[in-house]
């Protein structure tokens, strides 16, 4: 792994192996299932290099067989493992969603406390490879709207480290949305690892013509169209919540009670989306200061389409952003 | 080959050739473009598999119904799918089959019974029962054939397909193509038992192995399914032994497989074997042979002119 202790440019990828395999050293009860995890290194070569250190009884190839080893890995978690299970497309995700929702979700509270179900779900979600309508979505807002679950998805190498190895130490189902577009992405990565805890948001940019609330690679979008407004002179606030279940709130509120304006930015569906329950909660913990209506820009209502030039039109792009900000502050 | 080298009388010699050509060079060139950047994406290619689609179309009525998987190219070229409106969906544009929202693992043409590939591996298993469900319920002689993978047998829809089908008695064939790995994981790792095909027996069905490279082979087992799923004598499932020649998705280094393991299969080339046979029972000259290959490389250019002179659907 790393070996310099300075502040490194780090694939995003990369972060998030250091988690696994730091994880794994700490704690022999952490196993990782997955397909063709282990020799290819995953789909996009997030646990390369893992089996080497490993071995093929912590990391397990599974058979496509998602909704099988999803709850083959809740068993494990009820009875003293603390398994990771990797869906190369989160697309797939929803042939595992069963065991998840009525299984994971809720073991904790049907059986009155006697059961924790320590587990990780990685998901690879997102457009912008051209993958198609059955490797693109972002469905992270089912499993916010069940009760039991945690989420949380994000931006940055340093916290898609420090968000997983929380995600790995706790006690209950959590889901962890990575982007498939942020893999091969240098960022920045901090010596030292530690966790980060979940419902704190990161307030990236400070300004005061509006808050952007944004999450996953949607805060890249937000961030490069705030500094484009910023040579304008419009100076807006850019919140990468990290975490949406649990959430936090009070930077939310802090944000936009200094604003007035609020525009929030997904790559998920709008409708019953992500967006609604932060239009929400940003309501709730600023109406008074809100100075216009909240505006949410999300993926269009479609099956994420595969050419290249319908793929980016389907999503928020910098120049939608940066429209919208004008828009609410004009 | 013995003489069931001549199959269906709509399927002489020629045009079997000419199909699995086809799809070999129409497959290469689709490689050769991701090669080159000049497509996005990724792709999953069946160079390698063309007797087990050709053979499986041939047995089939032209409203028979298919189902595809990710790897889906030459099921389509083989139902009747045209070169130049799948490179174009290759390419994204508007003239593609799906105006370029599908991508190469989503086109379907329904008016030649083509159901449709798809991103979920097993996903259209219990599609193409319920396809053979509305055939038997609307009486109209139609079957619906499923093309999957080893990989895709893992999963719970091909067993409740398989049960489902099998307990309705339905028209449907399943075919799984076991052409030995599912991504990276060889087949004998991940799936229990002997043969895919013994899965049947747990359904109470006929589960029939058969050369996967012998388009012959391929052709007479799905004919008989075929025959017996509208006899209304229910399901079948065929597993045909075959071998992908190229990786799993573009940018495979084929860590998990031998290059020895790949020469031995090089030699039950379908193609190969195919034309060596049909030269022997003379029905295919060496001039046929270079006809066809003339013909399908023309087709190739035409359709990749195509795909490269359309537009883009306006977003
Ligand atoms: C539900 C689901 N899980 C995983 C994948 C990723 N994936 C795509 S193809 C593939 C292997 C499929 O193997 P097989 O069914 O044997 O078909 P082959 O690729 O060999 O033709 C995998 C794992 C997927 N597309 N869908
Ligand atoms: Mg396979």
């Amino acid at each position: 792994m790393r070996t310099t202790t300075a502040t490194q440019l780090v694939y995003y990828a990369d972060a998030i192996r250091e988690a696994l395999a730091l994880e794994m050293r700490r704690d022999p009860a952490v196993v990782l299932f997955g397909e063709d995890i282990a020799l290819y290194g995953g789909a996009f070569g997030v646990t390369r290099g893992l089996l080497d250190e490993f071995g093929p009884e912590r990391v397990v190839n599974t058979p496509i067989s998602e909704g099988g080893f999803t709850g083959l890995a809740i068993g494990a978690a009820l009875t003293g493992l603390r398994p990771v299970v990797e869906y190369m497309f989160m697309d797939f995700i929803a042939l595992a969603a069963d065991q998840i929702v009525n299984h994971a979700a809720k073991f904790r509270e049907i059986y009155g406390e006697q059961a924790r179900v320590p587990i990780v779900f990685r998901a690879a979600g997102g457009a912008g490879r051209s993958y198609g309508a059955t490797h693109s979505q972002m469905l992270e807002g089912w499993f916010m709207h069940v009760p039991g679950m945690k989420v949380v998805a994000p931006s940055t190498a340093e916290d898609a480290r420090g968000l997983l190895i929380s995600a790995i130490r706790d006690d209950d189902p959590v889901l962890v949305v990575e982007h498939k577009d942020l893999y091969k992405v240098r960022m920045p990565l901090s010596a030292e690892a530690r966790p980060i805890p979940f419902g704190a948001a990161r307030v990236l940019r400070e300004g005061d013509a509006a808050t952007v609330i944004s999450y996953s690679k949607a805060v890249h979008t937000a961030a490069l169209a705030a500094a484009q407004l910023a040579q304008d002179d419009i100076h807006v606030e850019v919140i990468d919540v990290r975490s949406l279940k649990p959430l936090d709130t009070a930077t939310i509120a802090a944000s936009v009670r200094k604003t007035g304006k609020a525009l929030i930015v997904t790559e998920a569906m709008g409708v019953a989306g992500p967006a609604a329950e932060l239009a929400y909660q940003v309501m709730a913990g600023a109406f008074e200061y809100l100075e216009a209506p909240i505006v949410r820009l999300t993926a269009r209502e479609t099956a994420i389409p595969f050419a290249p030039p319908l793929e980016a039109a389907a999503v928020p792009g910098v120049e939608e952003v940066a429209r919208a900000v004008r828009a609410l502050v004009g | 080959m013995e003489n069931r080298s001549v199959m269906h009388p709509d399927w002489p010699a020629a045009r079997i050739l000419r199909t699995m050509l086809l799809i070999r060079r129409l497959e290469e060139r689709v490689d050769a473009l991701f090669a080159a950047g000049e497509l996005r994406g990724t792709s999953h290619l069946s160079a390698g598999q063309e007797a087990t689609a050709v053979g499986a179309c041939a047995a089939l009525r032209a409203d028979d119904y298919v189902t595809s998987n990710h790897r889906g190219h030459g099921h389509f070229l083989a139902k009747g799918g045209e070169a130049r409106r799948i490179m174009a969906e290759l390419f994204g544009k508007a003239t593609g089959y799906s105006q370029g929202k599908g991508g190469t693992q989503h086109m379907a043409d329904f008016s030649i019974g083509f159901l449709g590939m798809n991103g979920i591996t097993g996903g259209m298993l219990p599609i193409a029962a319920g396809a053979a469900f509305s055939a038997r319920y609307r009486g109209s002689g139609q079957v619906a054939l499923a093309f999957f993978g080893d990989g895709a047998s893992n999963q719970g829809t091909f067993h409740e397909a398989l049960n489902l089908a099998a307990i309705w008695r339905l028209p449907a064939v399943f075919l799984c193509e076991n052409n030995c790995y599912a991504m990276s994981s060889p087949a004998c790792h991940m799936v229990s038992g002997a043969r895919i095909a013994d899965r049947a027996a747990g359904y109470g069905l006929p589960g029939v192995t058969v050369d996967g490279n012998d388009v012959a082979a391929v052709y007479a087992a799905v004919a008989e399914a075929a025959a017996r799923a509208r006899a209304g004598d229910g399901p079948t499932l065929i597993e045909a032994l075959t071998y992908r020649i190229l990786g799993h998705s573009r940018g495979d280094l084929r860590v998990y497989r031998t290059r020895e393991e790949e020469a031995e299969w090089a030699a039950r080339d379908p193609i190969a074997r195919f034309t060596a046979a049909a030269q022997a029972a003379d029905i295919l000259s060496p001039d046929d042979i270079a006809a066809s290959e003339a013909a399908v490389a023309t087709e190739v250019a035409a359709a990749e002119a195509f795909a490269r002179a359309s537009p883009f659907l306006a977003s």
